[in-house]
């Protein structure tokens, strides 16, 4: 059993967990991700890793509630025990293992958007750690979404916000500041790392695309063991089938086939559905 | 009955079992079990025990079975295998131990498998305690991996006297046991937690959710003190075709069907975790994972096709699997071989196109190597499809550890007592065979504990 020894709600239906799993926190590092299970009857819940504390022994993660297991999750908390976290899975990003003097010339952008921007601390602090300091642009629906904002800015180089419906921050898409900062402000980047929705990494790849700006996008696909398994998060990166999980989940953004990625993320939707029905009926019948 | 014919054992109906995750094979009464018992002529140079990869005492324990000792006869299993519940389920002793039974030659063999599943189930049901470590000898061993090779080599070492501790990347010890081989042929609750619970009375520790090679690496176990470690992590990573199509919506692995179903219980509806198995579905591939994959589906309630590119005699299932499939109302497509799978507008499958095939010369593995027939192309409308073409191992470990060998296929290069390139380090199993049966991967895990005993022995001389 895995102690949630702090939650605190970020947003609406977003949260953060730090759980005690010494084995992961020791060995954790930016761009990998953990599978969570809540309960005996839960499923394998691929989460990505928001930070981590090698002394303390935690791993702190960030979740919004949507699904029935991400609500499940929510429902536990702080003194309440997961049955199983494991980690840390997939491949970590590859800034960990470039050059530093090589690194630090490098104008580095990152992209955040809704609960990506849990992914992408770890990232930045790693590199502010590191003495690379680096610009960040975190995207939210609305001011009230807009999480880790101290955080990010404890780290980040520049930290720009905006909001699909100006209340907060620059009025318009991530995709839409990134043109801003490069053809208004006269920004210029080496590499963009992008994490958020698929939908937001496949138009931030198309804008970068543009701007001819290398992108690196990490991707969160339907999986269940994590661990090269299973072949459900196969994605193809530059016509070759991939897996998620022990290749990624970082790839080149312009090379991922997105339109396949997405239509291949809604694979168990109808099932989910059905499911949580006939456990409901099962319930009823049980009660009467 | 006369000598010659083998006491027929009940099974559940197959129009019954084909809609339940109920056991198969619904096992021989003590009565039954001591009248097939008898027919062991008990040969004083047994041909049946050099075919068996742990070299059980065969006669020994048929004898006591026959004379009502199931004590004694669970006994004598349990001084050579760690999982006799198991193997008297899922191992090919049509083709080990009963291939060379004596009483084969002019009828049935004697029915080992099902006399060992007897005898480890009824010392289960009697609550018959087996098998006794040794007094700690202080020696830490660490074991990656719960499946079959690892488990046996943790028992042997443990009996031995060895502080052991298992590392499992998932979150259910058994490996293979609990994610690959479905309920029906091999019930979880009762038979593999009773075998990892007989493993922890011998005080073998398992830790879970450790995944080597990620979590924690080879070398950092040997800096927790561990003087030996053995990798059992067998073959667990899916082969594609590289078809078009394989991405759609609608095709998966046999190991995602599987996983999700055995390790997940997605066929229990209080289990969160979805499967999808739709109305028509081919499973491609003639293994026994195909025929697990394919009595799934059925049992999930769809219509099941099994498409393989050889004939039955080819095969690579158990005959009673494929027998049992069949019965189940599986269809077999045979000479085919899918060439794409097609899909709709909305990225799902709609069909897979095959084309027929025949039979040339024999290839390396001796088989017959099937080839196209020229404009024999054909479609047909399926709406999901289970890739179940093998598996080979996973280069988590390997390619975290500095100074282990592999080979082109990623399989683990070791020597047949399991010794790798790098001290300290054994393996076995699938990690080192690629993809093959419970019982070899038993018989390397058995053959690295000795190994492994000696080494630590020599080295603290």
């Amino acid at each position: 059993m895995y102690k949630i020894v702090e939650k605190e709600i970020l947003a609406p239906n977003i949260f953060s967990m730090d759980i005690l799993a010494p084995r992961v926190a020791n060995s954790a590092k930016p761009g990998q991700f953990v599978i969570v299970i809540t309960d005996e009857t839960g499923e394998r819940l691929p989460l990505t890793i928001c930070d981590y504390d090698k002394e303390k022994g935690t791993v702190q993660i960030v979740v919004q509630s949507m699904g029935s297991s991400t609500k499940k999750l929510a429902a536990f908390e702080k003194g309440d025990s997961l049955k199983d976290f494991v980690g840390p899975l997939g491949v970590p990003s590859e800034f960990v293992s470039e050059d530093l003097d090589e690194l630090k010339k490098k104008k580095i952008l990152f992209v955040a958007g809704g609960v990506g921007t849990a992914p992408v601390y770890p990232q930045v602090k790693w590199l502010h750690e590191h003495g690379v300091e680096v610009d960040v642009i975190m995207g939210a629906k609305t001011k009230d979404l807009v999480i880790l904002e101290d955080k990010l800015k404890s780290v980040a180089g520049n930290l720009y916000v905006a909001t699909d419906d100006g209340s907060y921050g620059f009025h318009g898409l991530v995709t839409n500041y990134i043109e801003d900062l490069v053809n208004n402000q006269g920004k210029q980047y080496d590499v963009c790392i992008a994490i958020g929705p698929m939908i937001m990494m496949k138009f931030v790849a198309l804008t970068t695309k543009k701007l001819n700006i290398p992108t690196v996008v990490s991707l969160n696909p339907i999986m269940v063991d994590g661990t090269g398994m299973c072949g459900a998060c196969r994605v193809t990166v530059g016509n070759e089938t991939k897996f998620a999980c022990v290749h990624g989940p970082e790839f080149d953004g312009h090379l991922v086939d997105f339109d396949e990625a997405l239509k291949r993320q809604g694979q168990y939707k109808t099932e989910e559905v059905k499911k949580d029905e006939a456990y409901k009926c099962q319930l009823e019948e049980a009660r009467k | 009955m006369d000598k010659f014919t083998r006491t027929p054992i009940a099974e559940q109906d197959p129009q019954v079992r084909n809609h339940n995750f109920e056991e198969v094979c619904l096992g021989y009464t003590e009565e039954e079990a001591i009248q097939e018992a008898k027919r062991c002529i008990q040969c004083k140079k047994p041909f049946c025990r050099p075919n068996c990869p742990v070299s059980i005492d065969i006669p020994g324990f048929i004898k006591h079975i026959a004379e009502g000792n199931f004590a004694e006869a669970a006994q004598v299993l349990a001084e050579y295998s760690a999982l006799p519940a198991v193997c008297g389920r899922v191992c090919p002793q049509e083709v080990q131990c009963e291939s060379t039974c004596i009483l084969g030659k002019k009828g049935d063999a004697v029915a080992i498998g099902k006399l060992e599943r007897f005898a480890a189930d009824w010392a289960r049901e009697n609550g018959i305690e087996v098998g006794k470590a040794k007094e700690s000898n202080g020696h830490k061993v660490a074991i990656i991996g719960s499946g079959p090779a690892g488990v046996t080599c943790a028992g042997e070492l443990a009996k031995e006297g060895y502080d052991v501790t298992i590392f499992e990347a998932l979150h259910e010890p058994g490996g293979v046991l609990v994610y690959g081989i479905p309920e029906f042929r091999l019930p979880k609750e009762t038979v593999v937690k009773n075998e990892i619970e007989n493993l922890k009375k011998l005080g073998v520790k398992i830790e879970t959710n450790v995944i080597v090679g990620r979590t924690i690496t080879v070398d950092e176990i040997f800096e927790e003190g561990f003087e030996a470690v053995f990798i059992g992590s067998g073959a667990g990573l899916p082969k594609f075709m590289n078809i078009p199509g394989e991405n759609l919506n609608g095709v998966f692995s046999a190991n995602e069907f599987l996983t999700r179903n055995n390790l997940m219980k997605a066929f229990r509806p209080e289990f969160d975790t979805p499967i999808k198995v739709g109305q028509k579905v081919a499973v491609v591939g003639g293994g026994n994972v195909a025929m697990d994959a394919a009595r799934t589906a059925k049992r999930l309630g769809a219509e099941v096709y099994v498409v393989y590119r050889r004939t039955e005699e080819e095969l690579p299932a158990r005959v009673e699997e494929v027998h049992h499939a069949k019965e189940e109302g599986i269809i077999f497509e045979l000479l085919t071989n899918p060439i794409e799978v097609l899909g709709d507008e909305n990225g799902w499958v709609k069909g897979l196109k095959c084309v027929r095939m025949e039979l040339g010369e024999p290839d390396s593995s001796g088989r017959r190597r099937p080839r196209e027939i020229a404009g024999s192309e054909f479609e047909f409308e399926v709406d999901t499809v289970i890739m179940s073409l093998g598996t080979s191992p996973n280069p988590l470990i390997s390619s975290t550890t500095d100074g282990l060998d592999v080979n082109n296929h990623l399989c683990i290069v070791a020597d047949e007592n399991g010794q790798t390139s790098r001290e300290g380090v054994f393996a076995g199993g699938d990690a080192v065979t690629g993809a093959a049966t419970v019982i070899l991967a038993m018989g390397a895990g058995k053959d690295a504990a000795k190994a492994m005993d000696e080494y630590i022995k020599s080295k603290n001389n």
